[in-house]
């Protein structure tokens, strides 16, 4: 099979085209840097199908960040049958730059002329047969986003592929065409493949180069002695790059006609950028478009309306109320079948103008949907979809299938296995897919729409007190939906501490997986405690110390392992654009795949794992739920329990240390995934209860989604503290992450001490972070004990940064 | 009148004249289209004064204070 490969500039369209050629749905952004590896897929168009490598995107050849690399030793090695050049039309100059040195490679190129749609909506017109007879290879005006003329391009691509072609290099009239020539005599007797693309970048001293050549290299060094350039002296790699930007500029500008002569105008992204951008408004505005996004995904009183009027619960309507047969209101009941009554926000029950006190109504199929949109306030986009999705969807079928399997004639265990076990861990887990995709969404619109590149612009002065690039954003912003593809969009960053850096801290941004625990144990605490205060204050402060715990870890390393001068920040902006309904779609799909398939297959495999192992003792012998403190994972996980108590869920107190173990079992199932931290919890909820008895349940449905009763159940049966909760938040989220993600900091990480040394960071991160949680929450005063140690680590870094103590030996 | 590219004020432009600096930051501007001999037009700053964002062979291009520093240009007399 024929085998092309799509190089060009980061966000040219590169992966657009790729989609377009393929049928598939990779990742595309409005964003440099998107795609960092190569990816393949089949053209099945052609008179036979072709292999279609898309490579990560580049400016040049040259061999400083690691997907140059990539992309150069693919052309090289791997010898493509024809690469095809995607150039931006609306940035032509920078775009022919890189090909320029691509048809220095013996390798058929055709040129393919992306975003012709957007230069001829501007008016500006390109003569692509002038500029094809000007570069020597086939040139073709394409479409990706329209899918317009990607049959022409191929079939060309096809003809072209099939007759060799030698480099071509447009630096023969330049000042070191003679040095090259020379070179490249000298290689090709050498038997050197691709001699020409080879002796360029050795007259430009290339790292790569230099060390291959040796001998060779000595000719360069030996001509330099004799050459000197008015305005370079014998900097060669910089003569090599006026020589292209200067042929570029006199010899395939010109084919370029603009309708307006004028350059700087004023178009819709610059007037975007006017506000976006604003000097003093930049910021204040990126913080309101973040808050933005968590309200609309999160709140349960959507732009606050609810406080401001006086709006009706649902249930105030009788025609929204369920009857009985005989026409009596039914009421909510609780697992043990008593009636549940209303209750005021202070914990006290709510009396009618008799005395007696309000059952809480159940609501009939159409209050139920009504009751999905608005019930005394409105909700948010988010919580909507959360909803429907759960209350209408997921909880519906789940109900029945359990109301089944409890009817059905099966023994006592394997109905506990099925219901307790499997449907309760699944649904635990498949209830949050609501609110991770519509976050997803809103950051794939801000992605897509090229906004996010501008808040790498803006954040960069901040970052850089931090000793990064403002370019580790989006890695980091990524964090926020999955650590795995945040991990592997670190290549983008050219410098190794940088990332090494960027890397350790990506769990921090609390992921999709992890909002689950955070929802629910904030849900439970505040059911339980009634502090006071919204459960969505939790949620966005243990999203904030997330925050706050990355920025201290990267001052951390910066000042001490991974000391280095702060890397450069040399960024394109692209321009703003509407982000592709059809892009966004097949973002959320593919993600909703993930999901799904991750929630039928590891999280399904481990919470039977999980529910086997906490009914079966070491003997083998089934346990029935009264009994899993004899079971294996008690038995294992009870080991390990002092561990945990300068966190509060460790042996803290009598009934903790009968029951504690479950939080140390669920923070290791969530090493597996995140979500199983919760199902876990969802799986044990029902065994606890059938220990502890009725109290455990009293007034809560340990069986509802979002898992908030299974953790008030745990909460009841542990008697855990408020700190000792919070401990165990922030303990999950800054732990080793899950089983994806260490595999990918390992790939990326590319060695094996930084590795180790990183597992051991986030074991060590986790662990301070929680005690320092869980003792100034038990006893406010250790935070001035928690402040003084701070306070000397710092002056002790800074005092051995500045040469002021003898330097010690240092961890790498 | 020379200076160099982080002591433009926002909307001058002028004509680049030599780039210096480290060998990795200085082929990076080059790879990016800042050579001798093409125009920049100083766009804008970031709200904290850095980085700034330039237009160089018709496209936005940001870099910081400190790697435009390493660009001298020729105001250009408007």
């Amino acid at each position: 099979m024929k085998r092309f490969a799509l190089a060009g500039n980061p966000n040219c369209g590169k992966t657009t085209l790729f989609n377009g050629l393929t049928g598939s749905t990779a990742h595309v952004g409005n964003w440099p840097g998107v795609t960092v590896d190569k990816r393949d897929g089949v053209y099945k168009k052609c008179a036979e199908p072709v292999a279609i490598v898309d490579l990560p995107g580049i400016y040049s050849l040259s061999p400083y960040t690691p997907e140059e690399v990539v992309a150069r030793n693919y052309i090289l090695d791997e010898k493509p049958d024809c690469v095809i050049n995607i150039v931006d039309a609306t940035n032509l100059e920078r775009n022919l730059y890189l090909t320029t040195q691509i048809m220095e490679i013996d390798v058929p190129v055709v040129v393919a002329l992306n975003m012709m749609d957007a230069l001829e909506k501007a008016g500006d017109r390109i003569d692509e047969k002038e500029l094809g007879k000007r570069l020597g290879v086939p040139v073709v005006k394409i479409s990706a986003l329209k899918e317009t003329g990607l049959k022409e391009l191929m079939d060309v691509a096809f003809e072209t592929s099939k007759k060799p072609r030698k480099g071509k290099t447009v630096l023969a009239d330049s000042a070191l065409a003679h040095l090259i020539g020379d070179v490249k005599i000298a290689l090709d007797g050498q038997k050197v493949e691709n001699p020409l693309f080879h002796a360029v970048k050795l007259v430009e001293e290339d790292e790569i180069e230099a060390e291959m050549h040796k001998e060779t290299l000595n000719m360069v060094k030996e001509f330099k002695k004799t050459f000197s350039d008015d305005t370079f002296g014998t900097d060669f790699e910089a003569l090599v790059a006026d020589g292209r930007y200067k042929y570029i500029s006199k010899n395939f500008a010109p084919v370029l006609q603009r309708k307006n002569k004028e350059k700087i105008k004023m178009s819709g992204s610059d007037k975007a950028d006017k506000v976006l951008t604003h000097k003093i408004w930049g910021i204040p505005i990126f913080l309101v478009i973040l808050f933005a996004i968590f309200h609309l995904t999160f709140s349960e009183n959507l732009f606050y309306l609810g406080s401001m009027f006086d709006m009706p619960s649902v249930a105030d309507n009788q025609a929204f109320i369920a009857k009985n047969d005989d026409g009596s209101l039914v009421y909510e009941t609780d697992d043990e079948g008593n009636v549940i009554y209303e209750k005021d926000d202070n914990d006290e029950f709510v009396l009618d103008e008799n005395g007696d006190k309000v059952p809480v109504p159940v609501l009939n199929y159409g209050g139920r949907w009504i009751a999905c949109f608005y019930d005394g306030t409105v909700y948010s986009p988010g919580v909507i979809v959360n909803n429907i999705w759960n209350d209408m969807i997921v909880g519906e079928v789940s109900g029945r299938l359990s109301a089944l399997v409890e009817d059905s004639s099966m023994a006592d265990w394997a109905k506990g296995l099925i219901n307790d076990g499997i449907i309760e861990g699944i649904t635990a887990v498949l209830s949050f897919l609501p609110p991770i995709l519509v976050l997803f969404l809103f950051f794939s619109i801000l992605e897509d729409s090229g906004y996010m590149a501008r808040i790498a612009f803006i954040l960069d002065r901040m970052f850089r007190k931090f000793g990064l690039s403002g370019r580790a954003f989006l890695p980091m912003i990524m964090g926020f939906g999955c650590s795995v593809p945040a991990m592997i969009n670190t290549r983008t960053l050219a410098d190794e501490k940088e990332r090494t850096a960027t890397i350790r801290v990506i769990p921090f941004f609390s992921c999709g997986a992890k909002l689950p625990i955070l929802t629910a144990v904030a849900g439970a605490i505040i059911s339980q405690w009634k502090p006071g205060i919204n459960a969505d204050l939790i949620t966005y402060s243990m999203y904030l110390l997330g925050i706050i715990v990355a920025i201290c870890s990267v001052l951390l390393m910066r000042s001490t392992t991974l000391k280095g001068e702060t890397p450069p920040f040399i960024m394109e902006l692209p321009a703003y654009h509407a982000p592709q309904f059809k892009n966004l779609m097949a973002h959320l799909w593919d993600k909703t795949k993930h999901f799904v398939k991750k929630a039928f297959t590891i999280i399904f495999a481990s919470t039977i794992v999980i529910w086997v192992l906490t009914h079966f003792s070491f003997k083998w012998n089934f346990l029935g739920d009264e009994d899993i403190n004899e079971s294996i994972l008690a038995g294992i996980s009870q080991l390990f329990q002092p561990l945990f108590t300068p966190l509060g869920f460790g042996s803290n107190s009598a009934a903790l240390r009968e029951f504690g173990w479950v939080f140390v079992l669920a923070a290791v199932a969530g090493l597996i995934a995140k979500e199983n931290v919760i199902s876990t919890f969802a799986t044990l909820a029902a065994c606890l209860s059938a220990i502890v008895g009725s109290s455990l349940t009293a007034g809560i449905n340990i069986d509802a989604e979002s898992g908030i009763g299974a953790v008030v159940a745990m909460i009841r049966a542990t008697g855990i503290t408020v700190p000792g909760l919070l401990a165990f938040i922030a303990f999950n989220m800054t732990t080793i992450p899950c089983f994806a993600a260490v595999g990918t900091a390992k790939a990326e990480l590319q060695s094996k001490k930084r590795y180790g040394w990183t597992l051991l960071f986030w074991l060590c991160a986790s662990y301070i972070v929680g005690t320092m949680i869980y003792t100034i929450g038990t006893a406010w005063w250790t935070a001035f004990i928690w402040a003084l140690v701070i306070a000397v680590v710092v002056t002790v870094i800074v005092l051995i940064n500045k040469g002021m103590l003898s330097r010690r030996k240092k961890l790498n | 009148m020379e200076k160099s590219l982080d002591t433009f004020s926002l909307g001058e432009s002028g004509i680049i004249k030599a780039v210096s600096g480290e060998g990795k930051i200085k082929r990076r501007l080059f790879d990016m289209g800042i050579t001798p001999g093409a125009e920049v037009y100083m766009r804008k700053k970031a709200p904290l004064g850095d980085p700034i964002e330039i237009t160089i062979r018709n496209y936005e291009l940001t870099l910081r204070k400190a790697e435009a520093a390493c660009v001298v240009a020729e105001v250009k007399k408007v």
